[in-house]
């Protein structure tokens, strides 16, 4: 009996200590967080106004606003949602319907996943070599295949696996009335994993608003305003940058803001995407 | 052992009056190099339920995966032999699947209603191969759905989620998706074994309608149920067909001593 308790003191001292060291792990890298997430409302907040979202990046010294990098930004993600969702989604089928059991799928996966944690500014050399060289300039059309090769695998990767939650009870159900494979794909299988595979694309759309690296020496940066694709385009994350590593005091101001609007959007779509989530497994 | 008849000759030994819908001839089944079903040979008559029994993985769900080959969605399995229906061999090689399917409509031990409306879960497979004015379409929704037994239940919440249904209902919601493509056969693999008594009395009084209009195959656990629905009952044991004939017989004087064992309940 004795020897019994003092076993159960000791394991619970030791219950103590453990969970004593966990909260104070969770409370540090919360700390942090909320350290970053403070710094930015208090100095973003501060040069928030309606001419962050109307006025041009300003020359040094002069006031202005983000519109043309805002835009640019806006601009370049969807032309990489356009490139890489389609490509994305195509594969992770492949990969969950027909490739199911092949071996084609296991080195596709494999090499999705490589690429999935590719440093970003390897994305931007590539496509430096195989476009900005060749066209001889730099252009947002670039940025933006750079951006859609970040967008796939987080695409194929989110597509695979939500069409693996779709139960094969459901395919064989599909295929027993008669309906032809890509049907069943198309109005069983899709339709199943429909909030999963949504919630994928804004993941990469969230992954790629805050990329920086791949935009450096592909989009470049603009002072101005340009709807022209096939020239350089300013872009929130390159502008922050730009703004941020310099010595005048309305562009560090801008560049806090910029951080501002970008976590915020981003926080959006996070939260957008834990909806949809919760809202499948609800079913 | 003593030599037992051979499942044919049984069913010889039955005055057949109605023509045979499907036969099946030495049929073996492979998953990968297992065998799970050896030398099957059976008679199915047309326009009638007959029920396989048998202790689990005695191969009576494999051998209904074959009548509409939905094995075929998976690698390494294979059936050889042949299975007639109407006299046409399905397992030949240039079958249209999809066709096949239509025509071999199958019900699932769990509901399987599709991510969509009440409503479009019959109409999805009424498109498929038909063409039809919405008002058609509608009509057979209707008509699917009462045979079925489950209008009167959602006639007000056709664009309900397929979904919302109970357990019960979704598998009638099932059954009415499979009699809407007008199919000849339908396979039943354990249809009531999710389902509670009640759901489960009511999905026996449906088979029992539908075997006027439609060759019916049910695999059941349940030897009650068995007895209760099926006019022919084949035993199978091991991936063998051990015993086949009329239900009563099967129930109530078994030629082999396995069968006698298990439907007393000394095994399985």
């Amino acid at each position: 009996m004795a020897a019994a308790s003092s076993r159960h003191n000791r394991r619970k001292a030791r219950n103590t200590l453990m969970m004593g060291l966990s909260i104070a792990a969770a409370a540090i890298g919360l700390a942090w967080l909320a350290l970053i997430l403070g710094a930015l409302v208090w100095k973003g907040a501060a040069g928030l106004s309606i001419a962050v979202f109307t006025e041009m990046t300003p020359p040094p010294g002069d006031a202005g606003g983000l519109l043309n990098a805002i835009a640019g930004s806006v601009v370049m993600t969807v032309i990489a949602i356009a490139v890489g969702t389609p490509v994305g989604i195509l594969a992770g089928t492949y990969m969950a319907e027909y490739g199911r059991f092949s071996k084609l799928t296991i080195v596709v996966r494999f090499i999705n996943d490589i690429l999935l944690s590719a440093p970003s500014i390897v994305i931007g050399l590539f496509i430096y070599e195989i476009m900005v060289r060749p066209m001889g300039h730099f252009s947002a059309l670039a940025g933006a295949f750079a951006l859609a090769i970040l967008v796939m695998p987080v695409v194929v990767r989110t597509t695979e696996d939500m069409l693996n939650l779709v139960p094969n009870a459901l395919r064989e159900a599909g295929a027993a009335i008669g309906a032809p494979r890509w049907i069943v794909i198309r109005s069983v299988a899709y339709r199943a994993a429909l909030s999963g595979i949504v919630t994928g694309v804004l993941l990469a759309i969230a992954r790629i608003s805050g990329e920086t690296a791949p935009l450096l020496f592909t989009a470049l940066n603009n002072q101005f305003w340009s709807s022209n694709v096939n020239a350089p385009m300013a872009s929130l994350p390159v502008t922050i940058f730009q703004f941020a590593l310099s010595p005048y005091d309305e562009w560090q101001q801008l560049a806090w803001t910029g951080a501002l609007i970008i976590t915020f959007a981003v926080l959006m779509l996070s939260i957008v995407a834990r909806a949809l989530t919760a809202r499948r497994e609800d079913r | 052992m003593t030599q037992m008849l051979s499942p044919t000759s049984i069913a010889a030994s039955r005055p057949v009056t109605e023509e045979a819908k499907l036969e099946v001839r030495g049929l073996n089944f492979f998953y990968d190099r297992t065998r799970a079903l050896k030398d099957i040979s059976l008679s199915l008559p047309a326009k009638s339920v007959t029920a396989f029994i048998g202790p689990s993985g005695c191969g009576k769900s494999t051998l209904l995966r074959v009548f509409n080959r939905i094995y075929e969605l998976y690698p390494k399995q294979r059936a050889e032999g042949e299975v007639l229906l109407d006299g046409r061999n399905i397992l030949d090689k240039g079958q249209d699947l999809n066709l096949l399917r239509a025509q071999v409509g199958m019900v699932f031990q769990k509901p399987t209603p599709f991510p969509m409306t009440i409503y479009e879960n019959i109409a999805f497979g009424i498109r498929l191969y038909e063409k039809l004015p919405r008002s058609e379409v509608d009509g057979r929704v209707e008509e699917a759905l009462k045979r079925a037994a489950l209008w009167t239940e959602v006639k007000d919440k056709l664009n309900a989620s397929g979904l919302s249904l109970s357990g019960g209902q979704q598998q009638r919601l099932c059954i009415a998706r499979t009699v809407a493509v007008k199919p000849e056969v339908i396979l039943l693999d354990e249809p009531a074994s999710a389902l509670d008594p009640l759901s489960t009395a009511k999905i026996e009084e449906l088979i029992d309608e539908l075997q006027t209009d439609y060759t019916i195959v049910i695999v059941t656990h349940n030897m009650q149920q068995a007895a209760r629905v099926s006019a022919r009952t084949a035993f199978m044991y091991l991936g063998e067909l051990i015993e086949f004939g009329d239900t009563e017989e099967i129930f109530t004087s078994p030629h082999d001593k396995r069968t006698q064992d298990y439907i007393t309940g000394r095994f399985g």
